[in-house]
């Protein structure tokens, strides 16, 4: 076949009809997908709550609570037993990452404490402050493991900070970050609980 | 041409990576583990064949002063295809390749074979050539990540060989990746020149 030419109207319909076939195949391949798109990411959700929080067996919808001081809201995932409120399931975050935002998914039980934490995205270095999905809750290393403390009660602040936690080795700035995170998501369950302090949450119905 | 030939090309003798240098940042990006790499190569592989396929099916119907953004259009699309799929199917490994996948419609590898093979040659032949040049693409990537997560964080495909304690972070970070490619290519043209 002989080449078209470079005219003018050759190349506005050429581009076109590119534009047009393309563009139709992507609306039909983003159809096929979306539905699984957003179930993947609604089930990445629901595991990260499971995963950060005692045993439960209901989840009640959503809320978004603002922090005094806070530009953003953060969404909370109230869980319960029963009746009985077993504690929430905060996605939290911060934007002081060494390399920008990391979220993270923070269990806190009625008592204040922390149940569990599950990073649900960043982009720290791999090796170095990529080993915060792990690092803050080795039950073997009472240091560095931020389960079960509670951060109105001690020093919530990596040790060069004058704080009681450990911070990742040669990763300091990352961890600040990520107590930051955990920081706020208290903040956020303090808010939701009604109480500045909470030290017990009441059941509710 | 002999398709045998043109497909194994790819591998050694015209290396995108190890021999043409072509597509380094993606490379050196993504190859922190060898899974990382074995993803970003199949990806790339997919998006080589089917552009390579269209754009040598339809390029007598393409004026010569369009062709290079008639060929990115293709190229975005089918690479839009693969981020959708990847984004419902294998959500995992799209989190930890993130912003290099959209970047492989910028990738040189593909507007390369676009445009020194594909608009010059048969679909069968141009299909091949993307097939031969996507594997060898993966083929490096997997060994290069394969090479640097042993080094820095001893296991391969996630599977641990040795214990952290004796690993070597630099080969983790940017730096390493260079010191390796740069071993991989001198390997290659060993064995390349040996092969003459």
């Amino acid at each position: 076949m002989k080449q078209r030419e470079s005219t003018f109207i050759n190349m506005v319909a050429v581009l076109l009809v590119i534009s047009l076939i393309s563009g139709a195949l992507l609306g039909f391949v983003h159809q096929m997908t979306s539905d699984a798109i957003e179930i993947s990411t609604i089930k990445l959700q629901t595991d990260a709550i499971a995963g950060v929080l005692p045993e439960f067996d209901l989840v009640k919808p959503s809320l978004k609570v603002l922090p005094d001081s806070e530009s953003d809201s953060l969404e909370i995932f109230p869980a319960y037993k029963g009746d009985k409120l077993v504690g929430v399931a905060v996605k939290s975050y911060t934007d002081r990452g060494f390399s920008g935002h990391i979220s993270v998914m923070v269990g806190i039980d009625t008592m204040g404490n922390f149940t569990g934490y599950e990073v649900l995205e960043h982009k720290e270095t791999p090796g170095l402050g990529s080993k915060m999905t792990e690092w803050f809750r080795d039950p073997e290393k009472e240091r560095q493991n931020v389960i079960g403390k509670n951060p109105i009660k001690m020093k919530f602040a990596v040790s060069k900070d004058g704080g009681e936690i450990d911070a990742i080795t040669a990763s300091t700035v990352t961890s600040r970050a990520f107590l930051d995170a955990l920081k706020r998501a208290h903040t956020g369950f303090g808010k939701f609980t009604g109480k500045t302090n909470p030290e017990m949450v009441q059941p509710e119905q | 041409m002999n398709q045998m030939k043109n497909f194994t090309k790819g591998f050694l003798r015209e290396n995108p990576i190890l021999v043409l240098i072509l597509g380094t940042c993606p490379t050196l990006g993504v190859t922190s583990s060898a899974a990382n790499g074995l993803g970003m190569g199949l990806a790339t592989t997919f998006v080589l064949v089917m552009s390579n396929l269209v754009i040598s099916l339809v390029k007598s119907q393409i004026p010569d002063k369009v062709r290079i953004p008639s060929f990115v259009v293709i190229i975005a699309a089918f690479v839009t295809v693969v981020e959708l799929v990847m984004q419902a199917y294998t959500p995992g490994l799209f989190k930890s390749l993130g912003i290099f996948i959209p970047l492989i419609v910028v990738n040189c590898i593909v507007l390369g074979r676009a445009e020194a093979f594909a608009s010059k040659n048969n679909a069968l032949s141009s299909a091949i050539d993307g097939l031969g040049m996507g594997l060898g693409f993966t083929l490096a990537l997997v060994v290069l990540g394969s090479i640097r997560e042993f080094l820095g964080n001893g296991s391969i495909f996630n599977i641990r060989i040795y214990p952290e304690d004796y690993t070597t972070l630099l080969f983790v970070l940017a730096p390493g990746a260079f010191v390796v490619l740069g071993y991989l290519i001198a390997v290659t043209q060993m064995i390349n020149k040996a092969n003459k």
